[in-house]
């Protein structure tokens, strides 16, 4: 956010931190969201620091053991501390996440790029691609992807390349649309008639404007690709063997957990899921009003 | 004539993407080097099924039959043509039915849920999203939105983990999966129409809250707008009483924006419905499509996302036909 600079000011300017925290204060979506994305990183962080990763995986405990001071999240049909598998599946999660979300970014920033600065028959063509993929449930060609691999091809990493390869159509249309817009702003004009370079213009004009909007749309990619590596683990078609919070789900559905009374067992994941997904989407509300500041709360 | 040319070109447009769809899970699973028929076999084989020296020649069989052993172009045209008549070929697991037919018997079950449930969704999340948007509106009912914000983001399968837990689990007031109570037998009777409303209750109530907060949300952001449009302070000074202009003036025009994001919606509602239903073990689509992934039914699988894309993108079309005859502003040109 640009501070109007006043030509004495009477008081001394707040520092950087202060406005941020003064900004989250009003900010309540992106404060909230921020803080749970905080809490569940030190969960991690904590977790993966003082457990055994062998734990997460079967044959490591006493079978379907309810929550006890020895396992807090009990145990489950195969022998996996609970515990131990929601801090290796938060962190594969967050992978998956962070992988996806930064290459699907990556290429939505490019093909935006190039389809908004050459135009003509290029830009139709992206243009013409992304609207057909779009009305394709994105989920359906992945399960179709994933359903076509042999199990064992299946780890987390292809699990982030499945997810990204039918997810970057919106954000190379909303840089698209933002490089075609910022392309008539006078600045650019400014720099043109400067004798800038194109490149130049490109990497230090009109990149730097749009960081807020990658930003967003980066924040956006990594809810998707959590989002749709969770729906395909759920159908049983994650890496078997990891304990992503997806596959646990799929797991203890399976064995009917709550037909034979293993409560705690769909319901580690489900809540670490929720927690994990309404921060993002918290963020993303955040996010949104940070940038259009038009869509404010009406109080 | 203009009116013909748009329809055409829509026709044109929903058949790429047909087209697009079925040639991508045409070509992905022959991608790999798994060969459905022979997987299928050989799991048959480890089970104890049947001896395994006959392998070889019952796959030759049916790769035959499935036109497996013909060059691939030939199996693409074949496969499209297919898809153009609605033959998306004959189960593995399931052999004499074909993939239609499995569709057919799913369909009734998710098509019900689905309706009632985006319908209902729809409505309250607009409704809820106009009053937090209305400056006029009480405080406390303002806070209704609140929760569903809160959650939206949140796919409804897990909303449905936590409400299996709480309701059905813990306080035993639902039942904790299915599509009727186990030892009843499907009747036309009351009785049995009542246990399986009984059983849909809880998909329904996910299925509702994982939607409710989107469209509360983009329902308050078209609000604002338009209460800083000039008609809606005309509207106001002239006088006229604010529950007319709520519902004239106001609702109406943010009302019309959403239907087209309601078509935007439609694929991610589908595949909610489908990953929430076989959560609950409804006979539907998703439980269909779970049977055929835990039972490498490829066939299946690819018939199934087939159909849906198909379905989904033709609705779509549908939905643009009709904008222009709900909403006055939008011209067919």
């Amino acid at each position: 956010m640009a501070t109007i600079a006043l030509p004495e000011p009477a008081i001394k300017q707040p520092s950087r931190l202060t406005l941020l925290l003064r900004y989250l204060r009003r900010n309540k979506s992106l404060a909230i969201g921020l803080g749970i994305i905080l809490l569940l990183t030190l969960f991690t962080v904590y977790g993966l620091l003082t457990i055994d990763p062998k734990d997460a995986y079967p044959l490591s405990a006493r079978p379907k053991q309810p929550p006890s001071w020895q396992y807090p999240l009990g145990t489950d049909f195969f022998g996996r501390d609970l515990y131990a598998a929601m801090v290796v599946g938060m962190w594969q999660t967050a992978m998956i996440g962070i992988l996806a979300g930064a290459l699907g970014t990556l290429i939505g920033v490019i093909l935006g790029f190039v389809s908004a600065y050459f135009g003509g028959y290029v830009d139709g063509g992206i243009r013409g691609i992304c609207s057909i993929l779009t009305p394709i449930p994105v989920l359906l060609i992945q399960i179709v992807i994933a359903g076509s691999l042999d199990k064992r091809d299946v780890t987390i990493y292809t699990m982030a390349l499945i997810v990204v390869l039918l997810a970057w159509m919106a954000p190379t249309l909303v840089i698209r649309s933002q490089v075609l817009s910022m392309k008539e702003r006078q600045f650019v004009a400014v720099a043109k008639l400067s004798g800038m370079s194109d490149l130049g213009i490109i990497f230090r004009e009109i990149l730097p404007n749009l960081l807020p909007f990658i930003a967003a749309a980066f924040v956006t990619q990594v809810f998707g690709a959590v989002f749709a590596s969770f729906y395909l683990a759920v159908l049983g078609l994650g890496p078997l063997r990891e304990p992503l919070l997806g596959n646990t789900i799929w797991a203890a559905q399976t064995q009917g957990a709550f037909f034979n009374g293993w409560w705690w067992w769909p319901i580690a994941p489900a809540v670490a899921m929720v927690l994990i997904l309404g921060s993002l989407a918290l963020v993303i509300m955040g996010l949104d009003e940070l940038a259009n500041p038009r869509v404010r709360r009406t109080e | 004539m203009n009116f013909a040319f748009l329809v055409v070109k829509r026709l044109l447009s929903l058949l790429l993407v047909i087209w697009a769809a079925s040639t991508i899970t045409f070509f992905i699973p022959r991608l790999s080097d798994k060969n459905p028929i022979r997987e299928r076999f050989a799991e048959l084989a480890r089970t104890g099924g049947f001896s395994p020296e006959n392998l070889e020649l019952i796959i030759a069989s049916y790769n035959e039959k499935f036109g497996l052993d013909k060059p691939l172009w030939q199996q693409y045209v074949d496969y499209m043509l297919g898809v153009l008549r609605f033959d998306f070929g004959v189960s593995l697991n399931k052999f004499p039915s074909t993939t239609l037919q499995l569709i057919a018997e799913a369909l009734p079950w998710t098509l019900g849920l689905l309706v009632v449930t985006t319908i209902l969704a729809f409505l309250l999340g607009n409704l809820l999203g106009a009053i937090a948007a209305w400056p006029r509106s009480p405080t406390w009912l303002r806070s209704f939105a609140t929760p569903f914000v809160l959650f939206q983001g949140v796919p409804p399968v897990l909303l449905g983990v936590l409400l299996l837990f709480f309701l059905a689990f813990r306080l035993k007031l639902f039942p904790l999966g299915g599509a009727y109570s186990i030892g009843r037998v499907p009747t036309w009777s009351w009785a049995f129409a009542l246990d399986m409303a009984w059983h849909q209750v809880l998909p329904a109530l996910a299925l509702i809250f994982g939607s409710v907060g989107g469209w509360v949300l983009s329902m308050r952001g078209m609000g604002i707008t338009i209460q800083g449009e000039d008609y809606v302070n005309f509207a106001e000074h002239k006088g006229l009483p604010p529950r007319m202009i709520f519902r004239n003036y106001y609702l109406r025009n943010a009302l019309l924006p959403q239907a087209t994001a309601f078509a935007l919606a439609l694929g991610t509602v589908v595949t909610s419905a489908i990953v929430t239903e076989q959560l609950f073990g409804l006979p539907g689509i998703g439980t269909l499509l779970n049977e055929a992934i835990r039972s490498n039914d490829f066939i299946v699988i690819y018939g199934v996302v087939l159909f849906i894309t198909i379905a989904v993108a033709t609705l779509m079309m549908i939905m643009e036909f009709i904008y222009p005859l709900i909403d006055p502003r939008i011209k067919q040109h």
